[in-house]
């Protein structure tokens, strides 16, 4: 059985619906818009099966990185069932991308020949047969194919842009063969690549050559990062979308911060990554914005009680122009380092977030533990950012549901001020 | 009136083992038991539910580095340690001294008491007894610990007995100081060294005092196996059948079934949990080292066994390939190794409450050592002591 899209609701170019038949059994489903579980090697970070349980509305597609996978192929291959059963996610639907969006990748390491990845261990070369034989190895639902993204770390030229898509294309065509030899990647989803950096013409020719090919979605690559301005960015994707099949998801790497999400779900893009409350939690930070868009007078109160006043959050965040891969403190969340949640009992995030840490913890414990470098101040972090951003995706589908994502976007956008 | 209650449930008719049931202000607590370690509010990596979900029902907090970070005040403020960390169960802290003696390069034991350089601020500290307990106070432990002149086990001549008489005075202190005895419990430690005499002085002094447990201290510090033994046998010998005795800093399983068996009900180790995190997991013959190449394709789980939620779902080859990539591998070893720890203790009990101790210790160090030749002579002996001759 493979994977159906159905879409209940299409508003402009945003898209309201379910992915079904996902999987190995293929009962799983997915609504989109919506985001994948980001996992270090199929386990989400700091976390433990009975800690990720208690976090609501987990995912149902994780995210393992393919650098931290390719030192497991001889494992693999004699394992025999999958990386999903091993790594003890036989039920979660497993997408394997090609790169970890919290490493970075340094520009200039690909060729005709082979895409770099890069891992803990530091660079690896990736060739086709070398990329399809560990796919077959670990035999994901979906995984990325192998594609020539290198187009993100500053001006790039006409020249690179059209390289980046003939490689990629190329990289697909032989990929898409060699699955075909693999009996055990017959049930395995392909995402095909959009390249093409910030030139339009190269942009189009890969969405439209990309699409003639049978991959089972798209994702929009080389859209990471600071270097391309915002407007180009949103220009670029608006077209490129146009041109895809409506009956196949899209994906985007490297862009999680709320108001960018929802500035691309009206450009068209289903599927999101969740690395960005990763790196919130990495700086001992905590997700508070509002995602709220119902009139709640009560729940407002309580969240203008619970909050640094927006004078003091103006001090604190950096301003960002461009979609980037956030590194620094966004306006979406407090971090809990700051001296001022020392003595502060109340919950990460006031108004009734109903995740472990807002339930049994203070900002003070946390604080406390961040201090002290306890492991338990990730986990905690992790489980509340979780929970937030998957409840805020929740909330999104909502508003699309009620028409009312003008005024999910006005209450985003207000707290980015 | 103590904030505690002890019932021997069961005794071993051939050596000291006993299982008891001991009643504390946040529940029962089956003896012998392990106590893991949540040295600064928390246990490494695990949440209060998953602590409680392994079935542990008492847990350690140290009184140094909450003294320090975040302060009694505050933990004061938020509920006392219990309600800082969310921990419902019975907790334990420790008097401050030891970390004082082991940690801080720059301490000079006064008769006032311990002056140390504060790490943090460089500011000069005097921890008196009466100090310590405000702490404990503060922190609102079930079972506070008397300040104690803590004297390396390796250290002989007349430090230690000098040593031996300030702790006592310091007991009388502590219990001077003390403001909740109707809500805490305050234990006094037997010292002495390796001394026999020294040992029997302490013990004489120490168990005239109204104090609702014991702990036998001084111990566990790197001295000869065949004095350690020798010295915990000594106080079980001369303690109280009807309170709690809690030997401090013991938790390899060899050494909890050994003095399980000369009479010990409470034990506290940081090796368990730290172990794991340097990916050592514990099995029944002795551990297995998760981050060796050799089980990068051992597909079985830690133990076959075990009921542990890492044992349930993960392989061994998993948490090799984990190590590299995520503190996660450390949490689930940290898991496996407290569920270890509470099993051996629970299995214990159910042999001492079955009248099959001896038993239990017996296939114990079979398949701890395999055969009898690599059992240790200091085990033999301590067992052979108190009527269990390994075969």
């Amino acid at each position: 059985m493979k994977m159906k899209l159905s879409l209940s609701k299409v508003v402009g170019s945003c898209r309201l619906g379910t992915l079904t038949n996902l999987g190995k059994k293929g009962i799983q489903c997915m609504d989109i818009p919506g985001c994948l579980l980001y996992t270090k090697m199929g386990s989400a970070p700091h976390l433990t099966h009975d800690t990720l349980k208690t976090v609501k509305d987990v995912p149902v597609v994780a995210q393992l990185p393919l650098p931290a996978l390719v030192e497991l192929q001889e494992v693999m291959e004699e394992y025999k069932e999958g990386i999903g059963k091993f790594v003890g996610m036989p039920d979660s639907v497993v997408y394997c991308s090609l790169h970890d969006p919290a490493i970075f990748s340094p520009p200039g390491y690909n060729n005709k020949k082979a895409v770099s990845i890069w891992g803990s261990g530091g660079r690896m070369e990736m060739t086709p047969s070398k990329f399809m034989t560990i796919q077959q190895a670990l035999q994901p639902d979906w995984f990325q194919c192998l594609a020539d993204g290198d187009t993100i770390a500053g001006e790039v030229s006409k020249k690179r842009a059209k390289k980046s898509v003939d490689r990629s294309l190329s990289f697909l065509d032989e990929c898409l063969q060699l699955q075909e030899q693999f009996p055990e990647l017959q049930e395995s989803v392909m995402i095909g690549v959009i390249e093409g950096g910030n030139v339009l013409e190269e942009r189009l020719r890969s969405a439209k050559e990309t699409a003639k090919r049978p991959v089972g979605g798209f994702l929009l690559d080389g859209f990471q990062g600071t270097a391309m301005a915002k407007d180009t960015k949103l220009e670029l994707l608006s077209s490129v979308v146009a041109e895809l099949p409506e009956d196949k998801p899209r994906l985007i790497h490297g862009i999680g911060r709320p108001d960018e999400v929802l500035e691309l779900i009206e450009r068209g893009v289903d599927v999101f990554e969740s690395c960005f409350p990763y790196q919130v939690t990495e700086r001992g930070c905590a997700l508070s914005f509002s995602y709220s868009y119902h009139p709640d007078p009560d729940r407002d109160v309580l969240q203008e009680n619970g909050k640094p006043t927006m004078e003091e959050s103006k001090d604190e965040k950096t301003k960002t122009e461009t979609l980037s891969g956030v590194q620094e403190m966004t306006a979406f969340e407090i971090c809990l380092k700051e001296k001022r949640y020392q003595d502060d009992f109340g919950p990460l995030v006031s108004g009734g977030c109903s995740c472990y840490c807002c339930q049994n913890h203070s900002r003070a414990y946390v604080h406390h533990l961040l201090m002290t470098n306890e492991l338990l101040a990730g986990v905690l972090l992790m489980m509340h950012n979780f929970q937030h951003y998957f409840a805020f995706f929740c909330s999104v589908r909502d508003a699309l549901k009620e028409d009312s994502l003008d005024k999910l976007k006005a209450i985003i956008f207000r707290q980015t001020d | 009136m103590a904030a505690l209650a002890l019932r021997v449930v069961a005794e071993c008719g051939q050596s000291r083992a006993r299982a008891c049931e001991l009643r504390l202000p946040h529940g029962r607590v089956e003896c012998p038991v392990f106590m893991p370690v949540g040295t600064q509010g928390a246990l490494k990596g695990l949440t209060a539910a998953q602590l409680d979900a392994l079935g542990c029902r008492l847990c350690l907090g140290n009184t140094y580095h909450l003294g320090m970070r975040p302060g009694p005040e505050l933990v004061r403020a938020a509920g006392g340690l219990h309600g800082f960390m969310r921990w419902p169960r019975n907790l334990l802290t420790d008097s401050g001294g030891f970390q004082m003696v082991s940690l801080v390069e720059l301490s000079e034991v006064r008769e006032e008491g311990v002056l140390f350089r504060s790490p943090y601020d460089g500011k000069e500290i005097l921890l008196t007894p009466e100090k310590s307990i405000e702490i404990q106070n503060a922190l609102g432990s079930d079972i506070m610990m008397q300040l104690d002149d803590v004297v390396s086990s390796t250290v002989s001549g007349p430090r230690v007995e000098d040593a031996m008489f300030r702790s006592i005075r310091w007991l009388d202190r502590c219990i001077a100081a003390h403001s909740t005895p109707g809500q805490q419990n305050l234990f006094a430690i037997i010292q002495g060294g390796l001394d026999p005499a020294l040992r029997t002085k302490c013990l004489e002094e120490m168990t005239k005092r109204e104090v609702p447990g014991f702990a036998i201290g001084g111990l566990s510090g790197g001295e000869a196996k065949d004095h350690f033994w020798r010295m915990v046998a000594l106080s079980t010998s001369r303690l109280p059948k009807d309170k709690p005795r809690y030997l401090m800093g013991v938790g390899y399983a060899t050494d909890l079934v050994v003095c399980v068996a000369l009479g010990c009900d409470m034990f506290d180790c940081v090796f368990p949990t730290r172990t794991a995190r340097f990916g050592s997991a514990l099995v029944s013959s002795g551990s297995l080292q998760l981050k060796h190449k050799k089980y990068a394709k051992d597909f079985k789980p830690i133990d076959e066994t075990c009921g542990c939620p890492t044992c349930r779902r993960y392989s061994r080859a998993f948490l090799h390939a984990l190590f590299h990539n995520d503190t996660a591998a450390m949490h689930h070893v940290t898991v496996h190794n407290i569920a270890y720890q509470l099993n051996l203790m629970r299995l214990m009990r159910e042999s001492i409450m079955e009248q099959r101790f001896p038993e239990f210790v017996q296939d114990f160090m079979k398949t701890m050592y395999g055969n009898k030749g690599s059992y240790p002579l200091w085990a033999k002996e301590a067992l052979a002591s108190v009527g269990i001759t390994l075969e």
